[in-house]
């Protein structure tokens, strides 16, 4: 029993990390329809910013008090990733807006690539190690409960709060959602929508680099291939959980988190990997638009 | 008169202004880019812990390429491309004859194909020929051959198949086993290759048939990567990350033989010196006769009921079920037919190398087959074997320019640069040119008479 438990305290952090990156998936995808497929990369380059920054404190000031440090590398991964993902959209999604939808998507995958050989080119393409950062670990009830467990699942909620905040209850969100029910009507309302995409991507890829430093903190090592896998596999999770939808974001994070981790603990670990993409498979084969995903309607 | 002239210059210096504007933010967001990124380096020192390198010179070049290249493309860039554009639209459109090398691209291709391993000995003889017609000629082939399979199920179907890779696995996998395993020849084992990969294709397909667009394309890219993760964790019978080493090559025909050893070596019989260049020419050879025939069953195909029904599925799913086609079997067709193609690039690609490991099956290599059967102009087999040789045949030049260690200095490789071009490269030919290449295609149905059909009328994958 403390074993399961134990599992499904790492498959929740594991999850809160995929979770934030589904949100950028599904967020681009429900306001303009395109798979981001450079939006793994953009975690990878948050959890780089978050690197140098950490670095750069060590060098000043030669240590700094956790909590600030992690918050001015969250900062500063913000900023950074956003700036390219704002970037990035000016320069090779839109154009393609009003193209077919099979463009945007292939300009993605070859940002993907630029993205990852860029930070090898720059950064090197060895393993980049970190000290751990936070180390203390609690025992709750025979549970041993890391701190950085703790500090993933906590600032993981509350940006989703904040989030949900923004979206629901601010006219930012509401221009969000008017331009992703419908773009031309959302335009003719007085939404500048080309605006409002663009700071879709900018909090997509804000959540992404929160991703990414806590990515880091966890595993204490990033290399400029990681955007690769934990990319796919937040797509994975915004597929399952009905892409578009923001919960179902969440939830899908939560549930590969939990598989993966359930499965390494009482299968093979080897194969951790294809038993999440075979329920992918099989969720979606039963339920075609995911857990929490509208039904499409279609008219002819 | 004189007012003319004012407002002329008043545009020009406005228009100045406008572009150092621009430079200037342009500049501003580049250093934001690149300050940490390119400013810094992480470096490991001799205690292997991390230090930061400063390269500010690097970013101050990067920042001056942005200030500079806005500049330009702001003040010079755009208006001259606009005064063209409005120069083009004011003169009266010619209809040019096509010249009589567009209108049989088709067949000096071929014959510039069949002539291009002798001409390459000739340049640089049996040893020099080698790269050129290994590296460039047999390597874009595959892909021509591995993109026309996939351009059958996105191209003409309509169903975005991001997991094609894994055919071209199961391909090459298949012959790598059966050959080493119980010493079947290639001949016997090209066409299994192919059926066993469209068995795969049938298999995989039957669960996706009720998904559409991005959900077919997350599931198929799930399965090729199900079956790459397989591969590498089935060590006893895949030797897993190891690969598989030594496999048997191809004969001519079970006639002459390629091995060294054998009594009926190639060499031997004609009295040849010994080099390795007759394998490769004759594997040349080999690709180039499988692509012809990927070809013609394409053309064929697409002139057949079951060609039309897939272009019909591709447009119209609803409308198609309507006229009564059997969309089942339509997906299961394309699904198998694509796989096939795979499947015998795969065993091809596995006797070509000699060696098969899953390091030649990842996602990237699904993704940049997509990415030429898009450049390509999707339906357009012309247009996707151009594009095949830009990308690919791009990319290996850029292995060749070392001429470039002259100008950066001894420490510069050019190929750690070559992914990363390609992905530019992508981005910039997709956005310059969106429906790729040739952008248009021969209609397999017309009425009285044949017209090329612009390319944006090839929808793509609904599913």
């Amino acid at each position: 029993m403390e074993y399961f438990v134990q599992q499904l305290v790492n498959g929740l952090t594991l999850g809160s990390i995929y979770g934030l990156v589904a949100i950028g998936y599904t967020m681009v995808y429900g306001i303009i329809g395109m798979v981001n497929f450079a939006h793994g990369d953009i975690f990878m380059l948050g959890g780089f910013a978050a690197l140098i920054v950490y670095l750069i404190l060590l060098g000043l000031f030669g240590g700094v008090p956790i909590a600030l440090a992690l918050f001015i590398m969250i900062l500063i991964a913000m900023l950074m990733t956003g700036l390219w993902n704002w970037v990035i959209e000016k320069m090779a999604y839109r154009p393609l807006r009003g193209s077919f939808r099979l463009a945007p998507l292939i300009t993605a995958i070859g940002m993907s690539i630029a993205l990852s050989n860029f930070i090898q080119v720059t950064q090197g393409p060895r393993n980049k190690p970190v000290p751990p950062l936070v180390s203390s670990v609690y025992d709750v009830f025979g549970i041993a409960i890391s701190l950085k467990q703790i500090i993933i699942v906590l600032v993981t909620a509350i940006l989703l709060t904040i989030f949900w905040y923004i979206v629901n209850h601010t006219p930012l969100g509401r221009a969000q959602r008017a331009t992703e029910q419908d773009r031309k009507m959302a335009a003719l309302l007085g939404i500048d929508v080309d605006k409002t995409i663009s700071i879709t991507f900018v909090m997509g890829a804000a959540l992404a680099a929160v991703a990414g430093t806590m990515y880091l903190m966890y595993y204490g090592v990033i290399v400029f291939t990681d955007g690769f896998t934990p990319g796919v596999k937040a797509f994975t999770a915004a597929v399952l959980g009905g892409i578009g939808s923001l919960p179902g974001a969440v939830l899908g994070g939560l549930m590969i988190g939990l598989i993966e981790s359930l499965w390494s603990a009482y299968f093979t670990i080897d194969y951790k990997d294809v038993a999440t993409f075979s329920i992918l498979a099989i969720v979606l084969i039963f339920k075609p638009s995911g857990i929490l995903g509208r039904p499409e309607v279609e008219k002819v | 008169m004189a007012n003319i002239s004012q407002t002329n210059e008043a545009v020009s210096t406005n228009l100045m202004a406008r572009a150092l504007r621009e430079a200037f933010y342009a500049g501003l967001v580049a250093l934001g880019l690149f300050v940490l990124f390119v400013g810094l380096k992480t470096d490991q020192n001799i205690l292997n812990e991390l230090i930061l390198v400063q390269r500010w010179g690097l970013l101050a070049i990067f920042v001056a390429i942005a200030v500079v290249g806005r500049f330009l493309t702001v003040a010079y860039i755009r208006p001259w491309f606009e005064a063209r554009k409005a120069a083009k639209a004011a003169a009266p459109a010619v209809e040019r004859e096509a010249g009589f090398v567009t209108r049989n691209f088709t067949l000096l291709a071929v014959l510039a194909l069949i002539v291009y391993p002798p001409v390459m000995v000739g340049l640089f003889g049996f040893q020099g020929s080698l790269k050129w017609v290994d590296n460039f000629g047999i390597q874009i082939l595959i892909y021509v051959m591995l993109a026309w399979g996939l351009n059958i199920v996105v191209g003409l179907a309509g169903l975005l198949d991001l997991g094609y890779v894994a055919f071209y696995a199961v391909g090459a996998y298949s012959y790598a086993l059966l050959s080493s395993y119980f010493g079947l020849s290639f001949w016997l084992l090209l066409p299994m290759a192919g059926i066993l990969a469209a068995a795969w294709g049938t298999v995989l397909g039957f669960p996706v048939l009720r998904l559409k667009g991005d959900y077919l394309a997350i599931v198929t890219l799930a399965f090729g990567e199900i079956i790459r993760l397989v591969l590498i964790n089935w060590t006893e019978v895949t030797k897993g990350t190891f690969g598989i080493s030594g496999i048997a090559k191809a004969s001519v025909f079970g006639i002459w033989s390629f091995d060294v050893s054998a009594a009926n070596n190639f060499a031997k019989v004609f009295g040849l010196p010994m080099s390795s260049a007759y394998y490769k020419i004759f594997l040349f050879y080999l690709a180039l006769a499988l692509c012809m025939l990927a070809a013609f069953v394409t053309i064929r195909l697409r002139r057949m009921p079951i060609g039309r029904a897939w272009e019909a599925l591709r447009e119209d799913e609803i409308a198609c079920r309507s006229l009564g086609i059997n969309t089942v079997t339509t997906k299961l067709t394309a699904f198998a037919t694509g796989a096939m193609f795979g499947g015998i690039a795969g065993s091809f690609f596995a006797v070509r190398q000699g060696f098969v490991s899953p390091e030649s099956f990842v996602f990237l290599e699904s993704a940049i087959i997509l990415a030429i059967v898009v450049l390509g102009g999707m339906g357009s087999l012309v247009g996707i074997a151009v594009a095949a040789t830009v990308m690919i045949g791009g990319t290996e030049l850029l292995r060749e320019m070392n001429f470039l260690k002259q100008i950066f200095g001894p420490d510069f490789t050019p190929e750690l640069y070559r992914m990363l071009i390609f992905g530019l490269a992508m981005i910039v030919v997709m956005v310059w040119k969106p429906r790729g290449f040739v952008g248009s295609r021969e209609p397999t149905a017309f009425l009285r008479e044949r017209k090329s059909v612009s390319g944006s009328f090839t929808k793509e994958g609904h599913g």
